[in-house]
């Protein structure tokens, strides 16, 4: 697109309101749950309440007796179905021991909560009655719960594969890490538990299946509406032509509606048994047990340096919990963060080695950030431990170690090309914001008065815009497919303009961000553009919406696809007035001749002649302006910032507040600063709430204990501080609007922010390391053991130990009922 | 998320809330603020067959001043309690209930029947020495807030009555502290201590301290009490009696404390609620 010159701006950069919010917050909005077609069924699944066991018998007798209830069905029943469900990440090159996952279990059960059955009924009552009717006969099974202790093998969660270890994956660069090591003036060290989360979308999971005339339509609360069609294409043996998803509204997804939901499955294949549409609703009990969970590995990490400061090596070994089996993209996690192992620093050797490993629990797969909040944690965490045992201030160990300006495009040690970085710039932003001097004075004022304040700082940098095809494809990274974005823009006779993209939106605000970009380079208002999205039927091929790649993937086709409109209306509007094409420009909302800006043509005066009166247009030039096009970005992004936490840490209680943050962040050139600021106010949430709040915790039988809102702490506005957000803007040569991705940042930066803050808070109590979450008992455990041994333990083992259990339930409130039905 | 299937009716009376729960037999289940009930009925925890709704009771709402006590309609509700400053502690412990939706929907008698050991209000009725009244076939009857909470989820309201009425002596005199120790806001308390102290000329004239969350049912620190009656009410003082907040309790652990935290809570919260108290 380099031929088409930018036009100038003037919607782009503005903080536009959402064009989605009136119908969100007046409750005009379609969720799934809104529809009703007619004939409808509803389903509820019956659920494993062990966590590994044999499944005996089935008695669906009493279910069935029922009035009401038109069918059970059992795994053996969808025998018919042609593919498991998927998990699409093959690295040539490496094996990997896939278990089977079909959608209802066939003979044993792996977590509490797996499919056992499906029942289907007249209304949603009835089949949450008659699931409970139905008589599971159990042969318990052993039960493995911690990942390192799976590792041994003494429990197998699938007998068949003879271990439970499904892959190793190494990555090494920059030289042998061992020697590097060695060579190193200090060498620092820890065990680094990030543990297990919930994405918890505000709008649990859902679907409609219709099968009717040979033809499924399935409406489903997704992320990915195109990658559904394929694989209900596949597993049904349905051609694709025949098959369209639609996502409707979507409340949230946080990467745990970036799946291929085994209940999405189970009522498209019920709906052509029964020749009728049936919808099942995830109640929040199944979405805190059977939605994917995120992160979850035990980390061991080393990281060398030279006496002055100089990162020399940094290696990570990475023992992640898959749980029982594989969802979409369970075993990449770690890889996708290992791109971004070096961070935003000149670190010359490094390796990632990493070991999958199968437990009694529920599937992790991506939940924001996916694999780099935890690489960044483990980096930003020890860059921090490294100042402390060099005694370098650890603002001063980042900058001596930070990527330059000057080296940008910079290639790591593992090959990857940050696009552009300057990062020194965003710290010193943070800084004048900040002001370190008083901030120490404050802190050591408040300590004489016996509050324990504390400052944390992550400097980071990610990987995003998922992705360019060839290097993620198939015969690249291993990818099921390639990641490029799709865009269709159609000018209306009117000269009101639908624009279809591949991105599927659930929150973001894609249709007030791509108006902007359009509105400006077609010369009209985002008010008359249309942004639809989420539906097969409608665009081409699309990716879906994750990895924080809508902008920069589907915002550029957007984007281009626009640019090629431009530039047909030029050439129309330059043949009405006997102009050059050349000499035509977007200005104030029209297509005028440069230097008399008089003559011109509005959008609509153009459609006009593209759609009303030929005559007008120039010879053999196609009729009509619309656009279609796919955009395969010739690089990731790397957005980067400096995120800087302020805690107070009550000595008594141990409880830690966060009382202050400062964001500084990089995403490119802001499209619409209001949805930035938004993106990153959401993401640090998700970060505080894992730092401090959020854990999912079962127990050693492998019950959920954690099953409702009331134990799984989600912070509340309560709980955060106003944030004080900034941007410097270092654009990005991979895409002609020069953006970065934002949506994934601030959860990928918050997290080593706030432990850093609390060691900050800590370090002269004798406390120099804490795993997350920083709950009030943690931290009071923490102060005990150090004030138990004169010094302190310089290693505290807080990651091993999980809280003792007893009632269970943090409140009184309900909890989750052994067995975890809803 | 779906609760089992139970038949509904509206009580127009106190007798005939009594009527109904006789005729609906052992599964029948009141039904105030519905803020404890309903979501152990959504989780199917309890699935009672007949709810007898209290909401056109009115005989159950309000809130009478009488010289030395408050007689509080075992209707009203959480929010309203907030609003009264002249309830001391009750108001101050009110606030901190949950948020504002849930302190809109429960109700005083809700709570107190309910019995929930992590529940606020509770121990602030055993440290107050209030009682409830309530009525059933039998006729009416007045429980000691030491003879009401028997476990967990127990009280000694019996099965058929209705609580009509929560007494609370009006404490005149007494300064009052509430220190609730949650994750979040919004949360039921890991601990909660409550206490009135009765100061004169700087010296303790009388104590009374309940503890949230410490056991099966709220506590009374008596220990503490006993070791800061008649003594100066100066940090040290309140420090040592504080000391002695958590002995004779024996609290289980659960996802977010161990017996031994919760105790160190106790003690740590107990000496805070004193100062406060102390200072009013
Ligand atoms: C999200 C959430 C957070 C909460 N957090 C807190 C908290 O921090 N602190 C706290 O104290 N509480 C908390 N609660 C509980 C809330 O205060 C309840 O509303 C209250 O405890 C019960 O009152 P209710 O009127 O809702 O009772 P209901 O739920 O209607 O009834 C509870 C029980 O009492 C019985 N009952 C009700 N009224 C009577 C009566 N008049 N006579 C005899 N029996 C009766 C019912 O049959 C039932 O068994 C929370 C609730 C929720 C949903």
């Amino acid at each position: 697109m380099s031929t088409v010159e930018v036009p100038p701006t003037k919607h782009v950069g503005q903080s536009l309101r959402r064009k989605e919010d009136p119908r969100l917050i007046t409750g005009r909005a379609t969720y799934v749950d809104d529809l009703a077609l007619p004939g409808m069924l509803h389903a509820a699944v019956v659920r494993s309440p062990e966590a590994h066991a044999r499944v005996v018998a089935i008695d669906a007798s009493a279910a069935l007796a029922r009035p009401g209830i038109k069918a059970v069905y059992t795994g053996e029943d969808m025998s018919d179905l042609l593919a498991p469900l998927p998990m699409a990440w093959a690295p040539p090159g490496v094996e990997i021991k896939t278990p089977e996952r079909w959608p209802l279990v066939r003979g044993h059960v792996r977590h509490m909560g797996d499919a056992v059955a499906l029942v289907i009924g007249d209304d949603k009552y009835v089949v949450v009655d008659a699931a409970a009717d139905v008589e599971v006969e159990y042969e318990s099974l052993p039960v493995v719960i911690d990942v390192e202790q799976a590792l041994k093998d003494e429990v197998l969660v699938h007998a068949s594969l003879g271990t439970n270890k499904t892959h190793e994956w190494s990555m090494g660069g920059g030289g042998d890490i061992e020697q590097a090591l060695a060579a190193s003036d200090v060498v620092v060290q820890r065990r680094i538990v990030n543990h297990r989360t919930a994405g918890a979308a505000m709008e649990p999971r859902g679907c409609i299946a219709e099968y009717r005339a040979g033809a499924l339509t399935v409406w489903s609360s997704t992320q990915v509406p195109h990658l559904l069609r394929l694989f209900y294409a596949v597993q049904m043996g349905i051609s694709e032509d025949k098959v369209r998803v639609i996502a409707p509204e979507v409340g949230g997804g946080f990467g745990g509606k970036l799946q291929v939901c085994a209940e999405e499955t189970m009522c498209a294949w019920a709906s052509r048994k029964l020749g009728r549409p049936v919808k099942w609703i995830e109640t929040r009990s199944e979405n805190m047990a059977v939605s994917h969970h995120g992160r979850d590995q035990v980390d061991y990490v080393r990281m060398g340096a030279t006496a002055d400061g100089k990162i020399t090596a940094f290696h990570a070994k990475i023992i992640q919990d898959l749980g029982a089996y594989f969802g979409l993209l369970t075993p990449m996690i770690p890889e996708l963060g290992a791109f971004v192992m070096t961070g935003c620093y000149a670190i010359p050797v490094v390796q990632t080695d990493i070991v999958g490993v199968l437990t009694n629990k529920f599937f992790t797969d991506a939940i924001r950030g996916a694999g780099r909040p935890e690489m960044t944690h483990m980096l930003e965490v020890m860059i921090d431990q490294l100042a402390e045992e060099l005694g370098i201030d650890p603002i001063e160990l980042r900058r001596r170690n930070f990527i330059a300006p000057e080296q940008f495009p910079y290639e790591t040690p593992y090959g990857i090309t940050y696009d552009s970085g300057n990062y020194e710039a965003a710290l010193d932003r943070a800084l004048e914001i900040v002001d370190m001097e008083a901030f120490r004075a404050e802190q050591a004022d408040l300590r004489s008065r016996g509050v324990l304040r504390g400052i944390g700082f992550s400097t980071y940098t990610e990987i995003c815009g998922l992705a360019p095809s060839r290097a993620v494809g198939p015969s690249g990274f291993g990818l099921g497919i390639g990641l490029y974005e799709s865009a269709l823009v159609r000018v209306h006779p009117t000269g009101s303009v639908t624009v279809y993209t591949g991105a599927s939106p659930h929150g973001q605000g894609h249709e007030t961000g791509f108006a902007q970009i359009v509105a400006d380079r077609v010369g009209t208002d985002p008010s008359v553009v249309e942004i639809v999205h989420g539906d097969t039927a409608t665009g081409p091929m699309g990716l879906g919406t994750y990895g924080s790649r809508s902008l920069s993937v589907g915002g550029v086709a957007v984007a281009h696809a626009a640019e090629k409109i431009a530039q047909k209306a030029r050439e129309i509007v330059a043949h009405n007035l006997e102009a050059d094409p050349a000499d035509i420009e977007v200005r104030d909302g029209r297509f005028s001749l440069k230097g008399d800006p008089d003559q011109g043509m509005t959008l609509a005066e153009v459609a006009g002649c593209a759609y009303v009166d030929a005559t007008k247009m120039p010879e053999g030039m196609e009729l009509g302006l619309e656009q279609a096009l796919i955009y395969d970005p010739s690089n990731f992004v790397f957005p980067f910032g400096t995120h800087v936490c302020v805690v107070d840490v009550d000595p008594e209680t141990g409880k830690v507040e966060v009382v202050r943050w400062v964001a500084v962040d990089d995403c490119g050139p802001a499209v619409n600063p209001m949805l930035i600021d938004g993106q990153v106010h959401g993401g640090i949430v998700h970060g505080i709430g894992q730092a401090i709040y959020e854990q999912v915790v079962y127990d050693e039988r492998g019950q959920l204990v954690t099953g409702t809102f009331v134990d799984y702490a989600l912070p509340t506005t309560m709980e955060v501080p106003s944030f004080e957000t900034d941007r410097t803007e270092t654009k990005s040569p991979s895409n002609s609007l020069g953006v970065k991705g934002i949506g994934e940042a601030g959860t990928i930066a918050a997290t080593p922010a706030i432990v850093n803050a609390v060691i900050d808070a800590l370090r002269h109590e004798g406390i120099s390391f804490i795993d997350m979450p920083l709950t009030p008992l943690r931290v009071w455990q923490a102060l005990e053991q150090a004030r138990g041994d004169g010094n302190g333990p310089r290693d505290s083992e807080q990651g091993a130990s999980l809280p003792a259990q007893g009632e269970g339930s943090a409140g009184s409130g309900p909890t989750i009922p052994e067995g975890g039905r809803s | 998320m779906i609760g089992a299937e139970f038949d509904y009716a509206v009580a127009e009376s106190v007798d005939d809330a009594i009527a109904l729960l006789a005729e609906g037999g052992e599964d029948a289940k009141l039904l105030a603020g519905g803020h404890s009930l309903v979501p152990l009925m959504k989780l199917r925890f309890a699935a009672p067959s007949l709810l007898v709704d209290l909401r056109r009771v009115d005989e159950l709402r309000g809130i009478q001043t009488g010289g030395d006590s408050f007689r509080i309609g075992a209707l009203t509700r959480h929010a309203e309690l907030q609003a009264r400053a002249d309830m001391g502690l009750v108001a101050a412990v009110a606030t901190q209930i949950a948020d504002q939706q849930v302190r809109n929907r429960g109700t005083i008698g809700g709570s107190l029947a309910h019995g929930d050991a992590a529940a606020d209000l509770p121990a602030v009725l055993l440290a107050c020495d209030g009682s409830v009244v309530v009525r059933g076939p039998d006729g009416e009857r007045e429980i000691a807030a030491a003879d009401l909470f028997e476990g967990y989820l127990t009280t000694t309201v019996a099965h058929g009555e209705v609580l009509t009425e929560v007494r609370l002596p009006a404490l005149t005199g007494y300064g009052y502290g509430y220190e609730k120790f949650n994750r979040r806001a919004e949360d039921w308390a890991m601990v909660g201590v409550s206490a009135l102290v009765k100061s004169d000329g700087g010296v303790c004239q009388d104590v009374r301290i309940g503890l949230t969350h410490m056991g099966a049912t709220p506590l009374r620190a008596s220990a503490a009490e006993d070791a800061l009656r008649g003594q100066p009410l100066d940090a040290e003082h309140i420090a040592a009696a504080a000391a002695l907040a958590a002995d004779a309790t024996s609290p289980l652990g659960d996802l977010n404390a161990t017996p031994e935290y919760k105790q160190h809570l106790a003690r740590v919260l107990t000496r805070r609620a004193l100062t406060t108290a102390s200072a009013a």
